[in-house]
């Protein structure tokens, strides 16, 4: 595997060479740099970190200055690490879009999607409510509601992990085998078909 | 918007020269449309009743009165179907979106024509 971090810029569309009208969406990917390599003798298990999107310096805690230091490179904003990844690498390296992806590859991107707040069962679960528009079925005030939680007597409770409302959103969400329409290496942009979770401006990782 | 993405944008569509029109003009639309392997064009004459400029997924949208019935389409401006687009009649009109064209029909339904002088000519 091997990956980059990446920031959502937004989605657009545009014909491609067949005419087909393609949805897309453009991430701002890399330059990462090597910010850590951990070894199974040192760490106990292999990952490479790696760190994406300048900070200012007075803004980074001294623990994070020597950090980054160590690697010889400025404060970076976002640190994460992947495991399993191809070609060792070394501290300090710097890693870019058209090194890693190559047009027309898949790719998974993973991202934490907009948070919706505290939904109903309806919205949250794909309940189907009641009645709808026409209020039928005796219904007048509860299409929403999301109906019985079990039976009585027994079992005399309500099973663990019963689809109930609450906070929606906010999930660590993996869209896979996204093809990769373009690269635009001198703006280290990143373009790939369909849609990916999250606002724009947040965080996303992209693997290969 | 995002300048990078405004970016990307242009990396991806072409640019397109079609000539200048907006809403209340009427437009004849050369479309291309592919059936299985042959090739045809069709027309499509109306008024613009609305432009929607975001470059890259910019589009217009084309009323005529076909067999009085009101029929209405959207083109994406950079739409590569688009042989050409002419434009026959510049209207004169007070509002950028005419959605109020659908509840009128017949002679109220007119559009005034704005009298433009032909390229080259001399007052």
């Amino acid at each position: 595997m091997s990956g980059l971090i990446g920031k959502k810029i937004g989605m657009t569309s545009f014909f491609d060479a067949s005419g087909k009208y393609v949805p897309c969406t453009v991430i701002e990917a890399g330059p990462c740099v090597v910010t850590q390599v951990k070894t199974k003798d040192h760490d106990g298990y292999e990952a490479l970190q790696l760190s994406f999107d300048e900070k200012k310096e007075k803004h980074t805690s001294t623990a994070m200055k020597g950090h980054f230091e160590k690697a010889k490179t400025t404060p970076k904003r976002k640190a994460i690490e992947f495991k399993h990844f191809e070609a060792a690498k070394n501290l300090g390296d710097v890693l870019t879009v058209d090194t890693i992806f190559a047009e027309g590859d898949f790719v998974d991107v993973v991202g934490t999607s907009k948070g919706k707040g505290f939904q109903g069962v309806v919205k949250r679960h794909g309940f189907s409510g009641v009645g709808h528009a026409n209020k039928s079925h005796g219904q007048h005030d509860r299409e929403r509601a999301p109906g019985s939680l079990g039976a009585s007597s027994e079992p005399a409770r309500v099973f663990k992990g019963m689809r109930m409302a609450g906070r929606m959103g906010g999930d660590r969400v993996k869209t896979q085998n996204l093809t990769v329409v373009k690269i635009i290496a001198e703006k280290n942009l990143l373009i790939v078909k369909g849609s990916i979770a999250g606002a724009k401006g947040s965080y996303v990782t992209i693997e290969k | 918007m995002s300048l990078l993405l405004e970016f990307a944008k242009k990396h991806l569509t072409p640019e397109v020269k079609h000539p200048d029109f907006k809403a209340g003009d009427t437009v004849t639309v050369y479309y291309k449309i592919k059936e299985g392997e042959k090739e045809r064009t069709q027309l499509f004459s109306g008024v613009v009743i609305q432009r929607k400029n975001e470059r890259a997924t910019a589009s217009f949208t084309v009323r005529k009165i076909s067999n009085s019935i009101g029929v209405e389409r959207i083109f994406p401006v950079v739409s590569p179907y688009i042989e050409k687009i002419e434009v026959t009649k510049v209207g004169k009109v007070r509002r950028a979106k005419l959605f109020y064209l659908r509840d009128l029909t017949g002679k109220a339904a007119r559009i005034k024509e704005k009298i433009v002088a032909k390229e080259g000519a001399t007052v």
